[in-house]
């Protein structure tokens, strides 16, 4: 089986906000593009045009309803992917070294050359972000488009994960998770980011963030319960008075 | 495939190599060899693209972070543009029938062939009757030139998909603020702090919406979604109002309503920028009774309370007209000003929160908080901009002040048969909150605001078609009363379709819904050729298909078809593809120059006037060729003056490119606004530049002028912008855009009802208008809804498009058909119940015209009284050479057969279409059905089904298996 790094120097990784994620599946289609042809390229898809087309994607978009009881129900979209969690059971169970996580970042990666296609990893992971590449017979993964995020070939602006570049509703975000000053660790205790699963003790690296508290009462933008009509004269005796101003 | 499966048994012991320092990762992988910008197509929001290129096959395709329209983002079918650039339903070249319509039966020829059929049929018209000629443009995002051209050719039978889309939302604005929502406005997102948005089917404008919606959220403003539907940017909302179809006309009377009672409007902004003030005629049974009364040069009149007297209403010098009171006119008649008829309007008890909320589904109390809500950010939240600006009267404003409540509409309010009062109803709304063109409100974009309406009037009398002549204007435009309507001496519809006609007067957009059914029918008359581009007519965007179909193989006494001929253009094998004689084979988006026109709709931002281009990124592997130029190559032959030089040569042979840089709409006025002038140093305005195109390409394939800080609000009574607008081009003049709240082009159309003035309506239609033409908006119940047996047909269905797939071209993408390849009726948890349902169960939906079935998945965030599903997933078997098992087609339905293009028969027997009596919009939404629990015998399959599209020769066999992308990293690595 493979080890972990007993520390990484830095915690790669997406904290994703549930508040403003319109489940548009840009983010999905877009790490589908980038990846069709980086790092793990293919993404391959099966029978494309045929009867029910699969293919391997690396990024995923889940609709769903959610019942609050007093409270207003809500749908909920929820993108799911790699998580590159800290204590990666997908590496721990990989039993050619085919999966691994970075020291330098944090990301785990699988080295196609080196898997056989058992599939451990993917009965490892709880969260379902491994897919399996029938054609080429290996695991797949994201790669928090590790080919994108030091590529010295793209623009430094560009030098992020396509999925979070491409988020029309600015819902995704990358950055150091273990840099408590960073952009992503600022933002996710600002707004009680939270793992996913965390009583399974994967220490995910990427944080989701949860809905806003909604706005659904008057009170809530300080508006009053319900206007007053005008008692005397009615509206157009008021009239009256504001243009004799 | 993702994988969540049991591992296979293969074990190994422990590896030592823990961190894969073999693995060697390529940090820096190239992306190719060229980096080219256009602009997206893959819907209508015409985004900035980025796009890398490898050995000539498109590696990634990125928003263009300087675009104005994405800035950067991209949306998931921009994302996807790579497998519809490669798709497998491409068309090769031009086709000829040979057999039957409905079939296979088509010989490949070469376009010349093809543009000689097209010439003779053509000409041959032109040179006789050019009405015969209908031309409909679908998705089309060439209105500019395709109008044109249908007026150079003669025929007024010209309209784009419109009709069927959103004339509604269009029309609704262009009567009352003069811009309308969607892409040519948006909210203030940068200043709003309360938004609301109205109407399922959330498509228009992708990015920038998603983007202000994140910006909004950020900012703490709160979000409202009325909407049947809770999905999408519903799901986001600070607050869901599961509104009843067709009805979020009476809940926003019924905001006014709270809003006037308690005094919360903007007087003071009513005043300046509305005719609130102008004196209505009260004369009733005289033929100018609701009209304004006006002074000699034709101005219209207000009371002036400081001088007691008559005056000019628009000479910008009356501080306070009356906004209420009787006043007496110079010949002893009476007139009140139009705000107190409005104000009366909708302080009627009738429109009070309690007697609406159970007809909107809705609790008064619910909308008696959302009105305070309103009132609360507009009136006690006001924004301030430190911005001196200057009024069209002269006058200096040290401040821009903004009432930063915004609004925003989608197709769902508008896509019903009251969608037209509707949408103004919302315009209404705004504007006596004060928040249009302020800061914090709603931001029209370059060109527009307009003149109320825009000056256009629809060409296409009897005196204004001729053999072999163009007509003297648009074929479509702006009627202002009655004698701009295009009828026959008897009163009768002259345009195919009927737009223009007593039965939709204000038709601006035609009527493509119908124009099947009409040519097939002979009504008003017949005709000989159909020309269609890029609509699928005979699948997803017809009503009524499976009669749709029939008409378009249907032949008369003589063995003919009853629709003499078809010619259309569309890069896919689509369902429409085998009804047409000839075929002309477009390219794909990357493939083909484009002119993203200010003429046409625009990609301005509230900050900057822009337009862009598309051009080649890729050069076409097939025999195909741009619509657009084919067009203009075909323009020539035909001898259009227009496109033909007097010595009979080409204007341009260069096709699109060459009439986007050298055609001029009038002097210095082409398809493209920068670089204008010989140097390229004009905006605008200017003459034509060779390099202009070259100017376009360097700058990423757009252009914009950004508006100075004083010009960004009020545009449409700020001096500075509107005198720059006139001196463009954009405005015939730079007169103040006056807010038609009161409109009395209905009120014209209502007189003529009653019998007065030259034109006058026939009984029947002039029932229809005297009840629909209100000069202030009415809220009546859904036409077909009245129609049909309520208990019957209990529920409403709705359709609307998933964030990820356009119409039928998302669905036939490789990578979109994977995250929605069929499509499920979503029913609410209480309707299922009482059908004793379950989820994954089939049932049969039924509606007064049709009947199908389908799979439910059962849902809590809907309209208990209402079904929807996604439209334009189910396909035809064989269709866009997918697998004729396809789960598009096996599972996947159209509602598009509960719909029917016409209205039941009504007491004489004649059948109105399934429009809005006012604009002729399709009312796909007014649909009502019943549902019921199918056998499980008959689950699995949907119906109706249809025989197999057989696939043309020059369709390529598809993959089983698809490795897009495996060539760039074997090419990396030196595989």
């Amino acid at each position: 089986m493979t080890s972990l790094p007993t520390y990484t120097n830095k915690k790669l990784g997406l904290v994703i906000d549930l508040d403003t994620c319109v489940g548009c599946h840009a983010c999905a289609t877009n790490c589908k593009e980038w990846n069709a042809g980086g790092h793990s390229a293919p993404l391959t898809d099966y029978d494309p045009y045929g009867a029910k087309p699969d293919g391997v994607w690396f990024n995923r978009v889940h609709s769903f309803e959610v019942k609050r009881g007093d409270r207003p129900n809500l749908t909920i979209n929820f993108p799911r992917s790699c998580l590159h969690c800290d204590n990666a059971a997908c590496v721990t169970v990989c039993p050619t070294g085919a999966s691994y996580k970075r020291v330098e970042d944090g990301i785990v990666l699988v080295n196609t050359d080196k898997c056989i296609g058992c599939k451990l990893c993917s009965w490892a992971c709880p969260y379902g972000a491994r897919e399996f590449d029938e054609d080429e017979g290996v695991m797949k993964k994201c790669t928090l488009c590790i080919d994108r995020i030091y590529n010295e070939n793209l623009d430094p602006e560009d030098r992020q994960p396509a999925c979070v570049l491409t988020c029309p509703a600015g819902a995704r975000h990358f950055g150091d998770l273990n840099d408590p000053e960073s952009d992503v660790s600022q933002l996710t205790a600002a707004r009680h980011g939270r793992d996913l699963m965390p009583e399974l003790g994967y220490k995910p690296t990427n944080k989701y963030l949860p809905p806003r508290a909604r706005k659904v009462d008057h009170a809530d933008i300080g508006a009053p319960e319900e206007l007053e009509p005008i008692e005397a004269d009615g509206f157009l005796g008021w009239l009256d008075k504001v243009l004799s101003k | 495939m993702n994988e969540q499966k049991k591992p296979s048994s293969t074990m190994h012991g422990p590896v030592n190599d823990p961190h894969a320092a073999d693995d060697q990762v390529d940090l820096s992988p190239t992306l190719g060899e060229e980096v080219k910008y256009t602009t997206c197509y893959m819907c209508a929001c015409r985004c900035g693209i980025k796009v890398y290129l490898h050995d000539g096959k498109v590696r990634y395709i990125q928003g263009n972070r300087n675009h104005p329209v994405n800035g950067g983002v991209l949306c998931g079918k921009g994302s996807s543009g790579i497998m519809q650039h490669y798709s497998p339903a491409r068309l090769h070249k031009p086709l000829k029938r040979v057999g039957e319509r409905g079939t296979n039966e088509y010989e490949e020829i070469e376009w010349e062939e093809a543009l000689q059929i097209a010439t003779e049929r053509l000409a041959g018209i032109r040179a006789t009757d050019p009405k015969k000629l209908a031309f409909f443009t679908g998705r089309d995002q060439s209105q500019a030139l395709t109008g044109w051209w249908a007026s150079q050719f003669g025929t007024p039978n010209y309209a784009a998909h419109g009709g069927f889309c959103s004339v509604n939302m269009a029309a609704g604005g262009l009567y009352t603020i003069g811009g309308a929502f969607w892409e040519f406005a948006e909210p203030d997102w940068h200043h709003s702090k309360y938004f609301m948005m109205f109407g399922v089917a959330e498509d228009h404008d992708s990015n920038p919406i998603k983007k202000g919606l994140g910006m909004l959220k950020n900012r703490g403003a709160k979000f409202v979604a009325v909407n049947p539907v809770r999905t999408g940017y519903g799901a986001i909302a600070d607050e869901w109002v599961g509104i009843r179809p067709g009805t979020d006309g009476l809940f926003i009377m019924s905001l006014v309503h709270e809003l006037l009672k308690s005094g919360n409007v903007d007087v003071d902004y009513l005043i300046r920028y509305t005719n609130s003030g102008w004196l209505v005629i009260q004369d009733e049974g005289a033929a100018d009774h609701g009209l304004f009364a006006r002074d000699a040069e034709g101005n219209p009149l207000c009371w002036d309370m400081d001088t007691e007297g008559l005056a000019n209403a628009k000479s910008g010098k009356v501080e306070r007209p009356a906004l209420k009171g009787e006043f007496t006119l110079a010949d002893g008649r009476r007139a009140v000003p139009s705000f107190q008829i409005l104000a009366e309007r909708y302080l009627d008890p009738q429109y009070a929160p309690e007697q609406i909320a159970h007809v909107c589904g809705l609790q008064a109390a619910q909308i008696k908080r959302i009105a305070a809500e309103l009132a609360h950010v507009a009136f006690k939240e006001t924004i301030e901009i430190d911005q001196e600006w200057t009024d069209w009267t002269g006058q200096t404003h040290d401040k821009m002040i903004g009432r930063p409540v915004s609004f925003h509409a989608m197709r769902g309010i508008s896509a019903h048969s009251n969608g037209f009062h509707t949408c103004r109803m919302l315009h209404i709304l705004q504007v006596l909150l004060g928040s249009v063109e302020v800061p914090g409100g709603f931001r029209v974009k370059a060109p527009y605001p307009k003149h109320i309406p825009p000056g256009i009037k629809p060409a296409g009398r009897a005196d204004q078609v001729n053999p072999n002549t163009p007509l003297p204007g648009a074929p479509l435009g702006f009627p202002t009363g009655p004698e701009d309507l295009l009828l026959e001496d008897d009163g009768t519809p002259r345009r195919i379709d009927k737009a223009y006609s007593w039965e939709h007067p204000i038709s601006s957009h035609g009527l493509m819904h119908m124009v099947i059914h009409n040519a097939w029918k002979g009504d008003p008359y017949k005709i000989d050729t159909l020309m269609m581009f890029m609509a699928n007519m005979s699948w997803n965007s017809s009503m009524n298909t499976a009669g749709t179909i029939e008409m378009l193989t249907d032949k008369d006494e003589n063995g003919e078809y009853k629709i003499p001929f078809i010619i259309y253009a569309d890069a896919y094998f689509s369902e429409m593809v085998q009804y047409a004689d000839l075929i002309l084979p477009d390219t794909t988006y990357l493939e083909r120059h484009d002119c993203i026109s200010l003429l046409d709709r625009p990609i301005s931002n509230a900050d900057a006037c822009a337009d862009a281009i598309r051009y080649p990124v890729v050069e076409p592997d097939r025999d195909v060729r741009g619509f657009q130029s084919v067009l203009i190559d075909l323009g020539h032959r035909i001898g259009l003056p227009g496109l033909t030089n007097e010595d009979g040569t080409a204007k341009y042979p260069g096709g699109l490119p060459d009439y986007m840089v050298n055609h001029e709409r009038a002097p210095g006025i082409g398809m493209l606004g920068g670089w204008r002038g010989e140097q390229g140093d004009k905006p605008l305005k200017g003459e034509v530049n060779p390099k202009q195109l070259q100017k376009y390409i360097e700058n990423q394939s757009f252009w914009q002028h950004e508006f100075a800080p004083d010009q960004r609000y009020f545009k449409m009574a700020n001096k500075n912008y509107l005198d720059w607008s006139a001196d463009m081009g954009l405005l015939p003049n730079g007169d103040p855009i006056i807010f038609q709240l009161y409109s009395e082009v209905f009120q014209k159309f209502r007189l003529a009802a009653e019998g007065h003035g030259p034109h006058t309506p026939p009984k029947a239609d002039a029932e229809r208008i005297l009840k629909f033409f209100d000069p202030l908006p009415i809220w009546y119940q859904p036409i077909e809804e009245t129609m049909v047996d309520g208990k019957e047909f209990p529920l409403h269905a709705l359709t609307q498009r998933p964030m990820h797939m356009y119409h039928s071209w998302g669905s036939q993408n490789a990578w979109l058909r994977q995250i929605t390849g069929k499509n499920r009726l979503f029913v609410h948890e209480d309707v299922a119940a009482k059908i004793g349902a379950v989820d994954d169960d089939w049932v049969w939906l039924s509606s007064h015209h049709g009947r199908i079935r389908c799979q439910i998945k059962i849902v809590d965030g809907v309209n208990p009284n209402t079904v929807w599903t996604w439209n334009a997933i189910g396909k035809r078997r064989g269709a866009w050479n997918l697998d004729k098992d396809a789960i598009e087609a096996k599972e996947g339905f159209l509602l598009n057969h509960l719909i029917s293009e016409l209205l039941p028969i009504q007491g004489d027997g004649y059948r109105y279409s399934n429009s809005d009596p006012i604009t002729g919009q399709a009312a796909w939404f007014d649909l009502r059905v019943k549902i019921e629990k199918a056998e499980p015998s008959q689950f699995g399959e949907s119906w109706p089904q249809f025989p197999v599209v057989e696939k043309f020769d020059q369709l390529p066999d598809t993959p089983k298996v698809s490795r897009y992308g495996d060539v760039f990293r074997k090419k990396r690595e030196g595989k």
